[in-house]
């Protein structure tokens, strides 16, 4: 199998760390390469980091309401750094009324409180294979 | 892949040809050969490839961070190859070194790429060596490799560096006396890391007789505290005054010629090992012993033609 290289990443101040380590592990035991760059970072940081590693997807956690602005932020920072090809994912605790706008931000996919991890995984899978498909 | 493109963008420095330049060559695609080929011989002549190894937890990532500083305040592009494990039961990885050095992301000269073993801790070697040689060709004048060793397999990775600190704690106690014999062939340099905590002075001492030579024992142990950037000047100015003694004397380059056979025969036997698995998609059952059904499938492959471009 394609090896994928994905980043997890906490934009913003809360340090609730717990549901972007458990959805980092899942990938990892579920095949992928998974850069973990921890809690409080910068859209531009998060950005960064994705170029470096090359990675073929962004994941975000955001357990605090901050991902209304914070996950637009990141998309506008790949699109700035040249990169708009790499896909953003993101979960947490997003209330399902914040999701269309999400959406229409540029995000490709939101996981909500309930969304199984099999359903995540799949939707990384894809999001990579796509994002692979790309390159030339 | 345009290889002429990716070629200009990483010698001109750029992050994403860089990083798409390393994925080339990691995931052995087409035209790996042609870009390695293409780099610059001067740069990855003038880089220091600087192995930073020992047991997890022993302030590795830390020091990493710190050294980086250090080099980026002498206005020195720098780069940074952080390998962890695979996961041996599902091949990923969860790859967590760049946390430690996040204070360096937006720092367009400094370039981290976190790589994962691939259970391929030979097959790595290969893969490791092209990274920090396209590091060196886009302008790094240090790359840095940091890898956890403890064992002898690790150790091999280690033999890409043109010089290897050993980083060691307090509370290591067991790993660091069994691998204390083996120390001189690995290491140029011992750091006692973590001098803050009980027991760092006794483990300077203890790693003290490792060495004979007490002009050794002054030059060659160095004492931080990564945490709190304390003693890494210092870790720098030994480490530069290793590499001109070891570029004048000639150890630089023999190493160097080390690193290439390693690199070499790392790479064949990832190529025949990818035929051999081809070849082994029809069992060959005609032979009782699997030794036996080997030779046979060595044999084979020595009278193959090789088809270069499936590689
Ligand atoms: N007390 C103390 N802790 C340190 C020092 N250097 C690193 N650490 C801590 O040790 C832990 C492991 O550090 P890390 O750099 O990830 O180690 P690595 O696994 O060898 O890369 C972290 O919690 C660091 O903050 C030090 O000099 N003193
Ligand atoms: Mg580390």
């Amino acid at each position: 199998m394609k090896k994928y290289r994905v980043l997890i990443g906490k934009p913003g101040l809360d340090g609730h760390d717990r549901g972007a380590k458990f959805i980092a592990r899942a990938l990892r035991d579920a095949g992928f390469e998974v850069i973990y760059t921890g809690i409080r970072r910068t859209p531009d940081e998060i950005a960064a980091a994705a170029i470096h590693e090359d990675v073929a997807a962004v994941g975000l956690s955001s357990m605090s309401g901050g991902h209304v602005r914070l996950f637009p932020a990141v998309v506008d920072a790949l699109s700035r750094a040249g990169a708009s090809d790499i896909p953003v994912l993101g979960g947490g605790i997003i209330p399902a009324e914040d999701v269309p706008a999400m959406i229409e931000a540029g995000i490709r996919q939101i996981f909500t409180p309930g969304t199984k991890v099999e359903t995540i995984i799949a939707a990384f899978t894809e999001a990579c294979a796509q994002q692979h498909g790309q390159r030339e | 892949m345009n290889i002429p493109h990716l070629l200009q963008q990483l010698h001109g420095g750029e992050a994403r040809g860089v990083a798409r330049a390393i994925s080339l060559v990691e995931d052995q695609l087409p035209g790996a050969e042609q870009l390695l080929a293409g780099l610059d011989r001067q740069r990855i002549e003038k880089v220091l490839i600087l192995g930073l190894t020992g047991p997890p937890g022993a302030g590795k990532s830390t020091l990493t961070g710190e050294l980086v500083g250090v080099l980026r305040r002498q206005d020195i592009r720098v780069g940074i190859i952080a390998i962890d494990p695979s996961s041996p039961i599902s091949g990923g990885a969860l790859l967590g070194d760049r946390i430690r050095m996040m204070q360096h992301a937006l720092d367009p000269d400094v370039v981290i790429r976190s790589m994962a073993t691939r259970g391929r801790l030979g097959g790595l070697c290969g893969s490791a060596g092209a990274a920090a040689r396209i590091m060196a060709a886009s302008g790094c004048r240090v790359v840095i490799l940091e890898t956890v060793g403890i064992g002898q397999s690790e150790m091999d990775i280690v033999r890409l560096a043109d010089l290897t600190a050993l980083v060691l704690a307090p509370g290591f106690g067991d790993d660091i006396q069994a691998m204390k014999a083996g120390i001189l062939e690995v290491a140029d340099l011992l750091v006692v890391n973590k001098a803050d905590q009980a027991g760092a002075r006794r483990l300077q001492l203890d790693m003290g007789t490792v060495f004979s030579d007490p002009g050794d024992r002054e030059d060659r142990i160095c004492a931080t505290v990564a945490s709190e950037g304390a003693g890494i000047e210092t870790l720098m100015e030994r480490i530069f005054f290793f590499e001109q003694l070891y570029r004048q004397d000639g150890r630089l380059q023999e190493r160097r010629r080390r690193s290439f056979t390693l690199e070499t025969l790392d790479w064949a036997t990832e190529m025949v090992k990818a035929r051999l698995q081809e070849k082994m998609k029809t069992p060959r059952f005609e032979c009782v012993e699997p030794r036996q059904a080997a030779l046979e499938l060595v044999r084979g492959l020595v009278n193959e033609k090789v088809n270069y471009k499936k590689i």
